[in-house]
């Protein structure tokens, strides 16, 4: 069972074989320990698999919502195979394996009964989770000109995406052109310019705003903001893109100044000892050198104050207004992608549509954190090796 | 020219000298530094002025009375409670899996071998998956896959529903996934600081591997350890977003029970004071103390995690 190896093996501990293992329970522990470390893999790809299994059908087509559907008479029940039988009268496996032949029948002549009933609006035919209805504009009846709208509950669901991404797009941009410079600036001074003692008090403070839950900054911005800023500007909706950013910023704050600081102190001191040397100023060697030099690390840091931005929920949820609406102006009323998914989840019909679109979002919004992170992971773990050699 | 000639160099030396651009960049970045603390000291600020006045021991040790949204008749004891309960089991399930992969981490595994950059990546990546997210795959995972399935093993003959529906262990269980990477990095980061020589005398006495990781090692690391559970704790005790659909409920008339029950929680309480309330103005002073409850709760642990870990990577530094 046990592998014997050399006792001279033994140089380092790190990168140690496992050598002579004479004790089977500590062999079991030991793989167990491995098994355990498997964790974190085995929850992305959970995480995945269990929010793409309910978002699969819509993403590939499958779910119709249409009132009126093309009917089968039912004379052809023999016709059809089995699973397109099941299909057509949205059944699942199990449901259709209990069903005899008459059941299915009576089941055929309800449907097409059904349907004949609902042909009133021009829209009825219409499949509203499809993907063309997801992304692209339709002239619903009743509008002047083909339209962007999600409004999922109703005679006829419209489950258009875009005002979402839109939404979420919208108040990311408010929150990152508030954050951004300031925590840059706030790193730069404290990786580089503050004396010692300052920094010492200074990063742990800054940080301390990460530890304020998001659902107190949506408080504060919901009640505190809110009123401040509509007093001060005196626009028309009160809660908006730039009161859920402007909070939203704050959240942003600890992500960027911390990876940006850890980035900044991992350029090595020689780079702004040479500079100083040079009779460079210290901002000059922080600007002009350092910068520089941590700049994808910077790019890193930004790209993950994006991600916790357009994931964040709680914030966007209370003070953003959630409308729907399509526009660019940062003072309307705004609906975002977490927010739907906070709102609309809880009452949604499982397995329904809507409730299958609202996991799609989420897919959606995992492959974008995750391609975030993935980049900012790689980005950083360069800066550091290629510092490192150079140290 | 009236001055004697070495004054006015001076002066024109001195002039030189002063760079405004660098004055005005340090300027500016000091500036941006303490706007970021000033904001965080008026937002403490106003909760706390307007929240302290109402808070009292009652206010925190009594149930909903009978109007739930009056801060001189309700307590908010139920969702103390609640929040408590989900943080307490939360830490029983992540404190091992954490535990156990930092130590596989720096104690197994080879430094930046490709499988310990995929396990690293993992962990980075859950750190950022957002919050609602969580929220999904608690929902469509532990509460619909597993709690489905358990309802059918136990008691396969009759559609019961007990675990497949939102309760405090599913609520508990999307905490732990969410945090378990704060618990990784931070216990990690202690286990590197323990000193190599350690380890090396344990092994030369003739200890076995495991031994000089669960006798030497691990108790140094203690404080590292109890940092990432703290950390992890102040963040879980505040998030909302994960809980929604996976076990927090908008009111209850008891405690809960069992792990199976839903509960009252302090951070969706916030949510439903500020967006469900019918009379905002009323409600105002009562959800000024919630806040500033969960304030205390999240922050006073986060103070405690800043100090421990700063002594950590003190340590961590002298050995470098």
């Amino acid at each position: 069972m046990a592998k014997t190896t050399p006792a001279n093996r033994s140089v380092g501990w790190i990168g140690l074989k496992r050598g002579h293992r004479a004790n089977p329970i500590e062999w079991c522990l030991e793989r167990l320990i491995f098994l355990v470390s498997l964790t974190a893999i085995l929850m992305i790809l959970l995480i995945f698999l269990f929010i793409g299994r309910e978002a699969l059908p819509v993403a590939l087509g499958r779910v119709n919502t249409a009132l009126v559907q093309k009917t089968i008479p039912v004379s052809d029940l023999d016709k059809l195979s089995e699973s397109q039988l099941s299909d057509y009268l949205g059944l699942t496996h199990d449901q259709f394996a209990s069903m005899d032949r008459d059941t299915l029948r009576t089941l055929m002549e309800l449907k097409a009964e059904s349907v004949h009933e609902g042909s009133s609006n021009q829209d009825a035919a219409l499949n509203t989770a499809s993907w063309s209805c997801l992304v692209r504009p339709h002239q619903w009846s009743g509008y002047p000109r083909p339209e962007f709208i999600w409004q999922p509950v109703g005679e006829i669901p419209k489950y258009n995406l875009v005002p979402l991404i839109i939404g979420s797009l919208k108040v990311s941009v408010v929150a990152l052109v508030f954050s951004v410079p300031l925590a840059l600036a706030a790193a730069i001074y404290v990786a580089q310019m503050a004396r010692p003692r300052i920094r010492e008090v200074a990063k742990p403070v800054i940080e301390l705003l990460a530890g304020i839950p998001s659902v107190v900054l949506g408080f504060f911005a919901l009640i505190v903001m809110a009123s401040a800023l509509h007093g001060l500007f005196g626009y028309p909706s009160r809660l908006n893109a730039l009161v859920a950013g402007l909070a939203l910023g704050v959240s942003v704050i600890p992500v960027v100044f911390s990876i940006a600081e850890d980035a900044l102190t991992s350029v090595p001191r020689s780079y702004v000892q040479a500079a100083l040397a040079l009779g460079a100023s210290r901002w000059k060697a922080a600007w002009q050198v350092v910068l520089p030099a941590a700049l994808p690390g910077v790019f890193a840091a930004v790209a993950l104050g994006f991600g916790r931005a357009i994931g964040e929920t709680m914030i966007v949820l209370m003070a953003s207004g959630n409308a729907s609406i399509v526009s660019w102006n940062f003072l309307d009323s705004t609906r975002t992608i977490t927010a739907t998914i906070a709102a609309e989840l809880g009452e949604v019909v499982f397995s329904s549509p809507h409730y299958r679109i609202l996991f799609l979002i989420g897919v959606l919004l995992f492959i974008v954190t995750f391609l975030t992170n993935l980049v900012a992971d790689l980005v950083m773990h360069r800066l550091k090796s290629e510092l490192e050699g150079k140290r | 020219m009236t001055s004697p000639h070495s004054s006015d160099s001076r002066a024109r030396f001195r002039a030189a000298r002063f760079d405004w651009a660098s004055f005005a960049g340090e300027a500016t970045t000091a500036l941006a530094a303490l706007l970021i603390i000033a904001i965080l000291l008026i937002i403490l600020g106003d909760i706390i002025l307007h929240g302290l006045p109402n808070l009292s021991w009652r206010f925190v040790s009594t149930g909903t009375g009978s109007d739930m949204f009056d801060v001189r008749q309700t307590g908010i004891l139920p969702m103390v409670l609640g929040t408590t309960a989900r943080v307490i089991i939360m830490t029983i399930l992540v404190l091992p899996a954490g535990v156990a992969t930092a130590i596989y981490l720096t104690e197994y595994a080879r430094l930046n071998s490709p499988f310990t950059r995929v396990i690293r990546g993992a962990v980075n990546n859950l750190a950022g998956v957002p919050s609602i997210v969580f929220g999904l795959f608690g929902a469509g995972f532990f509460v619909r896959f597993v709690g489905r399935g358990l309802d059918a093993a136990l008691s396969p003959h009759q559609a019961l529903t007990v675990w497949g529906q939102p309760a405090l262990l599913w609520a508990s269980a999307t905490l732990a996934v969410m945090t378990l990477p704060v618990v990784i990095v931070t216990t990690e980061e202690s286990l590197r600081a323990i000193p190599q020589g350690l380890r090396e005398a344990s092994l030369a006495l003739g200890a076995s591997k495991l031994e000089t990781v669960f006798k030497i090692v691990l108790p140094q690391a203690v404080p590292g350890i109890l940092t990432g559970a703290i950390l992890a704790v102040s963040r879980a005790a505040g998030e909302v977003a994960p809980i929604l659909f996976t076990g927090a409920a908008y009111y209850m008339a008891d405690l809960p029970h069992s792990l199976h029950d839903q509960f009252m929680d302090l951070g969706y309480h916030v949510f439903i004071l500020s967006t469900q309330a019918p009379n905002i103005d009323q409600t105002r002073p009562l959800l000024y103390t919630t806040v500033l409850v969960l304030l205390v709760l999240t922050f006073a642990l986060n103070i405690v995690a800043i100090f421990v870990r700063a002594a950590v990577r003190r340590r961590l530094r002298l050995l470098q």
